[in-house]
């Protein structure tokens, strides 16, 4: 988010629809080497869109406008020939579903080491199914020798979830996209599988973009957040600051309904009142207005970005003044 | 952070699940059986099966003829096994086919373009409507009888149901997280069909394969009842059954001997199909 001069993600303007609906309006994210940055929002929000549009995997009925630079490289509108070479090379993708990730037909170390023989970064088979011992063990899963020749449904959610780990660092990519990627699991490997992924991360030196609805971890791994409602970006900026003094009436709601900001007198969290609307079915000018309850008639308006442009700001009319939530 | 040095969990159970239905087993003690008794016909029978002998014929089941004789004295057992032969070589042939063209329309049906997809549905559609039979009368009418033409009529018949079924199947594979997941590797689809789609439709595939063999051996056998398929000479269960029609009542054992060996043939197939459905589909896993 912050001003990073040789980003290795850059979204501009990135909008999304389908015939009918806008999915994605206006997305600014940018990503620095090393950086590791939050997506968070409920669910409808346009997390996962974004992540679908980075990757490239945009299904074929939804156009995409504005800009998606890896590096030097513009993937919107790339021919699909190209974005394949890209993909699980540069960019790689961790899901939120360990139990269906992994083709339960073919064995673990296979499915490893396709990722290597796809880009040819491994010079053969034998070579990559040695790398592939080698990346099970750095995700620490027991007896690695004998996991390669186990299938998927041997294997527990943490445990697959490390493979899909494995996979998606095989070619240490230069960006890793984590969609949710603990959300399936037991909170006692949550944790575990947490510490993976940043320690992988790290030791490549690569940038991270981590999409989730759990505050905490956001948090606890990244150092960058950006808060997504209705398909917009409507705040953003270090977590550190963000979480301390959330400026958007939306962030202020999230944080107040998260396990961050407990009542300390209660014991409650309070919720944002009503729900996400269906796509499509956002208010006009700022898309929190209709569950906001600071919402006046100037909100009708969209309300400009405040702050760095593509940096650290939030759009909102009527901001919090820097209170410290309680 | 938590401890890195951990121990990731317990160790994944690499034995697996080695249990068989006990349809899987008859199932496969039944086609083996008429598996076997093709195979073991090349090399013996008990008597020439187009060897004719006026002194014996019609004669009961004995020792000398386990299955007695035929009206023009032909040794029974000898012309069932020869006739397992022709039973075996029409079904691998005619669901070889169907699995061969069925099995990569489905794919292309189910990863090609829409239009595509909707094409094979409708073909689909005009030759299911169409009556296997009628195919076979028309193909046997055109090319004249005989053992292919039944064949291929029987093969051709089969093909939309493969496309069919591997098309809903991998259309279902194709909207997992693993397909995703391997997109997301950058695999191209045709490797994505071979790799990743192909063996996860092949347990359905090869199911659907099983019942379809025991509906060619029934379509076999209705084809040479009727005449159109396997030429008199060669031994057939359904050319048996035919002939004996006009001896039902002198000698029913004539019936019921070809007849209760396509039924037992088509009964192991069934259930040689029902059983590595259960074995096979890690859902049905679960209620055994």
């Amino acid at each position: 988010m912050s001003t990073v001069v040789d980003p290795v993600l850059r979204v501009r303007d990135l909008t999304i629809r389908t015939r009918s609906v806008e999915l994605l309006r206006g997305v600014d994210l940018t990503i620095g080497r090393g950086e590791r940055v939050g997506l968070i929002g409920e669910s409808g929000s346009g997390k996962s869109i974004t992540s679908l549009a980075i990757m490239g995997l945009l299904p074929d009925n939804v156009q995409a406008t504005g800009s998606v630079r890896l590096g030097e490289r513009e993937l919107l509108g790339t021919p699909e020939r190209e974005l394949a070479r890209v993909r699980g090379r540069d960019v790689a993708m961790v899901f939120q579903e360990p139990m269906t990730a992994l083709n339960p037909t073919m064995r673990i170390g296979d499915q490893v080491a396709e990722a290597m023989l796809i880009h040819h970064t491994q010079p053969s088979r034998a070579a990559a199914a040695d790398r592939a011992i080698e990346l099970l063990e750095a995700v620490r899963l027991p007896d690695p020798k004998a996991l390669v020749r186990a299938y998927p449904h041997q294997l527990s959610g943490g445990q697959r979830q490390r493979v899909v780990l494995a996979i998606a660092l095989a070619n240490d990519p230069a960006l890793l996209i984590c969609d949710e990627p603990t959300t399936a699991l037991d909170v006692t490997v949550q944790q575990l599988v947490l510490d993976l992924l940043v320690r992988g991360v790290e030791e490549r030196d690569a940038a991270m973009l981590f999409i989730t609805h759990d505050l905490a971890v956001v948090a606890n791994v990244c150092e960058q957040v950006a808060v997504m409602y209705g398909g917009r970006i409507v705040e953003a900026g270090p977590v550190n600051e963000v979480f301390r003094r959330p400026r958007h009436r939306y962030t202020q709601g999230l944080l107040a309904a998260s396990d961050l900001a407990v009542d300390p007198h209660s014991g409650q969290l309070r919720a944002i009142a009503g729900s996400v609307p269906a796509a499509g079915r956002f208010p006009e000018g700022c898309v929190f207005r209709s569950r906001c309850w600071k919402a006046t008639d100037q909100c009708r308006a969209e309300p400009p970005w405040t702050g760095a442009p593509h940096g650290p700001g939030y759009a909102c009319w009527h901001p919090a003044q820097s209170e410290v939530i309680t | 952070m938590s401890d890195l040095t951990a121990p990731g969990g317990p160790a994944p159970d690499l034995a697996g699940d080695r249990s068989y239905p006990g349809t899987l087993l008859v199932g496969c003690a039944l086609t083996g059986v008429v598996v076997l008794l093709a195979l073991v016909s090349f090399v013996w029978t008990p008597y020439d099966p187009g060897l004719i002998d006026g002194l014996h014929r019609l004669q009961g089941p004995s020792g000398e003829h386990l299955l007695g004789t035929d009206k023009f004295g032909r040794d029974e057992l000898s012309r069932i096994m020869v006739g397992a032969r022709t039973t075996v070589f029409v079904g691998v042939v005619a669901v070889g086919l169907s699995v061969l063209v069925g099995v990569p329309l489905g794919i292309l049906g189910a990863m090609g373009p829409r239009w595509l997809g909707e094409l094979v549905g409708r073909l689909g559609d005009l030759v299911l409507a169409f009556p296997a039979l009628l195919l076979a009368i028309m193909l046997s009418a055109v090319y004249g009888g005989s053992t292919l033409t039944a064949m291929i009529a029987i093969g051709i018949a089969g093909i939309p149901t493969f496309a069919r079924v591997t098309r809903s199947g991998a259309l279902g594979v194709l909207r997992s997280d693993y397909v995703l997941a391997a997109r997301s590797c950058g695999l191209s689809a045709p490797a994505i069909a071979v790799r990743h789609v192909l063996p996860n439709v092949s347990s359905l595939i090869i199911v659907q394969a099983s019942v379809a063999f025991a509906m060619a051996i029934l379509a076999e056998a209705a084809l040479s009842f009727l005449g159109l398929g396997t030429p008199p000479d060669v031994p057939s269960w359904g050319r048996m059954l035919q002939e004996s029609q006009e001896l039902l009542f002198v000698a029913p054992r004539l019936a019921w001997v070809p007849g209760a060996a396509i039924a037992l043939a088509v009964l192991g197939f069934n259930l040689l199909g029902d059983g590595l459905r259960d074995r096979l589909d890690p859902r049905l896993k679960e209620r055994r």
